[in-house]
């Protein structure tokens, strides 16, 4: 029962990317510091850089995803390795092949890097397991564990607007339970010094113990706003909006939505964020999403030099 | 065959006995302790000196996968198995496919197993057809075939109505109801206890209101029906505080925890190990801190390995699709007692939680050493730690947690009607 962490090496150094839980602090700063620099790169007329040429990476996407897929795509293809997009849940999954043996049958293709996308928690950790030794794998969200990509590019974008973690009000609102991003960004902004995080949900949306994660919790939108310097809202998934976790849209709408009126309780200058794909007049207001606090298409930039960074520091630049 | 078993410190929990003595035995039957009747010369004699001769184990949960589920496991390898452990009567449950619900099953099974001449089986019956918890079975018939007890599979309690009668009906027979405490509606996708690990990993949860629950549904049914009840794997400090309340009422009921539960918590998951995925799932430190005490007070009567060898590649999957259970049945006397070493009890009190404790659950005659009855004997190295590898494990499930683990009391010989079964 050796319980080392499986993305570290033994010197400590990141050698797959599967959760934002356990990660020093240096490490993380060292990611959105290499990011910073991949910024001015996506800025440019030739956006190319020749750092991962003549890798392969595979997306591996069992579970539909257009955004975040894409983005790995363009991150990958603008440090110039070579991607293939596979589609698997509906190819390899559907012809009942396991996991593990598609894994090894693109191993065998000679893969460096896998960015994996499962419905199932610990499907990343599983197949990190199980690669050969010089293959590296990202974690772009399992099941509702972990998705430390999208935290990690909502830390670089606090950062941009907020320079300094250590001194900020951060509430997280909406479908904490059911949320891969919620966890990551909980423990990326508690390694990185956020003194006061809240989780902001009806009690039928936040797990068990939640607070044991470092939060402070709230259900009321107007209490748990006062003060706030960031506001990081989550999707809500269709299916949960009407039945036994949420009666209807509407008023979930009315009590957690994000309206002009309750973004007006939180600090004058505080950003509004989303990971997107955006329910508008479910949990966000469209004068918010589209107002001059957002950040939500800032994120969806960064995002792309954020997962840059991660490719680049794994393939070992 | 004569036997003279010498040399070795011999326990008995049920009678008290701990103390070297010589055992003698002929025509499969024990047939003296401490002095050499007359006239006996032994054709085969064990030196048993720095080791310990108990009663046979006796284990309430086996699964040997057979009728039906052979590419998991074999009624031989298993068999196997469980005298490699020293068990030599094990109840096998209902869930096997088709399911333990007609007598030609279940006289199959016996039949099969018996001609391996090794443990002792004892099917336990489904309690409903198909084990679908609508119809009763034909309890008295399947009784006569070789069902002692009658059961449901995890998970699956019948609805209350259809529960309350098959209950009554057993108790009509005499028969015993086992019974696992869980509600479907509160478990529905759970695959983790409802706790802080869940929470971080991300998994759906069985919450602990799921067993308590059905526990206080089977209370009141037993106590309305008078069927006497065996609770099945409690896993947690509240669902132990009823049973106790239970049976200080005065209700016939007893209950059992498994080896899994007794050692390990939800914190052994660690980074989402498929080996951990079982049914209870592992609870808090604190409820398996309950569950020793448990055990200690005699709250609960019982330890079993819940031995539920599965393929390897149905554990190699993402956690929550993984398939459910671990193997055991090897490591019953080793972490029984681990337990009692860590509580620092008496092997007296130890052993009879895995001997006379349920063979009298059970309701068979076994689990104890008397002169004039069947020879079935365990023979172990208490002083001997053994690492628990895949290739030390002669089930063909190596699906456990404690992969890896030194594990003390290494078996050395274990005897069925006088036969040397297993030998190391």
């Amino acid at each position: 029962m050796i319980n080392r962490n499986p993305q570290l090496d033994e010197n400590g150094m990141l050698r797959h990317l599967l959760t934002t839980e356990g990660l020093p602090a240096s490490i993380l700063l060292h990611i959105l510091d290499t990011a910073e620099s991949f910024v001015g790169v996506t800025e440019r007329d030739v956006k190319k850089i020749p750092l991962l040429r003549g890798k392969s990476i595979f997306n591996l996407f069992f579970e539909p995803s257009t955004r975040t897929r894409t983005t790995f795509e363009i991150a990958a293809k603008r440090l110039s390795a070579d991607v293939i997009n596979l589609n698997i849940a509906v190819s390899a999954q559907s012809k009942g092949e396991a996991l593990l043996d598609t894994v090894n049958n693109l191993s065998a293709m000679n893969a460096d890097m896998f960015i994996v996308r499962h419905a199932q928690s610990g499907a990343a950790h599983l197949i990190a397991k199980h690669v050969r030794s010089d293959i590296r794998v990202i974690n772009a969200g399992d099941g509702s564990h972990a998705h430390p990509t999208q935290a990690l590019l909502d830390m670089f974008t606090i950062r941009r607007y907020k320079r300094d973690f250590r001194n900020l009000r951060v509430a997280i609102i909406g479908d904490i339970l059911h949320s891969r991003v919620a966890r990551s960004q909980i423990h990326a902004l508690t390694t990185l010094g956020v003194p006061e995080l809240r989780v902001i949900a009806p009690k039928t949306l936040l797990p068990k113990m939640v607070e044991r994660l470092g939060v402070h919790v709230y259900h009321d939108m107007t209490k748990g706003l006062k003060d706030i310097d960031v506001l990081m809202m989550l999707r809500l998934q269709n299916e949960r909006m009407k039945g036994a976790n949420l009666p209807s849209p509407e008023e979930y709408f009315k009590y957690y939505g994000l309206t002009p009126e309750k973004l007006s309780l939180a600090r004058p200058d505080a950003i509004v964020m989303h990971p997107g794909p955006m329910n508008r007049g479910v949990e966000i207001d469209s004068a918010v999403a589209d107002g001059k606090q957002s950040v939500i298409l800032p994120q969806v930039t960064f995002g792309i030099a954020v997962r840059m960074a991660v490719m680049s520091i794994l393939a070992g630049n | 065959m004569k036997i003279h078993i010498k040399n070795g410190r011999v326990i008995d929990p049920k009678h008290g006995i701990d103390a070297v003595q010589d055992i003698f035995i002929a025509k499969g039957k024990i047939v003296a302790i401490g002095e050499a009747p007359s006239e006996f010369h032994a054709s085969r004699v064990i030196d048993a000196q720095s080791l310990i001769i108990c009663p046979g184990l006796v284990d309430l949960s086996v699964r040997l996968r057979e009728p039906g589920l052979e590419y998991k496991a074999t009624l031989e390898s298993e068999m196997g198995a469980a005298v490699a452990g020293g068990v030599t009567s094990f109840a096998c449950p209902p869930d096997t496919d088709p399911p333990l619900d007609e007598p030609g099953l279940v006289e199959m099974l016996k039949h099969r197993a018996k001609s391996l001449n090794q443990a002792h089986v004892y099917p336990i019956g489904a309690l409903t057809q198909g084990l679908k918890g609508e119809r009763l079975t034909e309890m008295a018939e399947l009784n006569d075939a070789g069902c002692v007890v009658f059961g449901q599979p995890d998970g699956l309690l019948p609805n209350l109505r259809v529960l309350m009668q098959a209950m009554r009906y057993a108790s009509t027979f005499g028969f015993s109801v086992w019974l696992r405490p869980q509600e479907i509606s509160l478990t529905s996708d759970g695959v983790a206890h409802d706790g802080e690990v869940a929470t971080r990993l991300g998994l759906p949860t069985v919450p602990v209101c799921a067993e308590t629950i059905a526990l206080s549904n089977i209370i009141l049914l037993a106590k309305e029906t008078g069927v006497r009840v065996h609770l099945c794997r409690v896993s947690s400090a509240e669902g132990l505080s009823m049973i106790r309340a239970a049976k200080q009422q005065g209700l016939l009921m007893t209950c059992d925890v498994t080896i899994n539960h007794l050692h390990l918590s939800d914190m052994d998951i660690g980074f989402f190990d498929s080996n951990c995925h079982m049914m209870p799932p592992l609870r808090a430190s604190s409820d398996r801190d309950a569950l020793r005490n448990g055990l200690l007070d005699g709250t609960i009567d019982a330890i079993c390995s819940d031995h539920a060898p599965v393929d390897e590649d149905a554990k190699l999957l993402p956690f929550g699709q993984s398939e459910i259970g671990t193997t055991g049945v090897e490591l019953l006397l080793p972490l029984t007692f681990k337990w009692g070493i860590e509580m620092r009890l008496p092997l007296l009190k130890v052993l009879a939680r895995i001997t006379s404790d349920p063979a009298e659950i059970l309701g068979i005659d076994a689990g104890h050493l008397s002169i004039g009855k069947a020879a079935d004997i365990c023979i172990f190295d208490p002083e001997s730690y053994w690492k628990v590898m895949p290739s030390a494990i002669l089930s063909q499930g190596k699906n456990t947690p404690f992969l890896g683990m030194e594990l003390p009391g290494k078996i050395k010989y274990t005897l069925v009607n006088g036969h040397i079964v297993y030998e190391h």
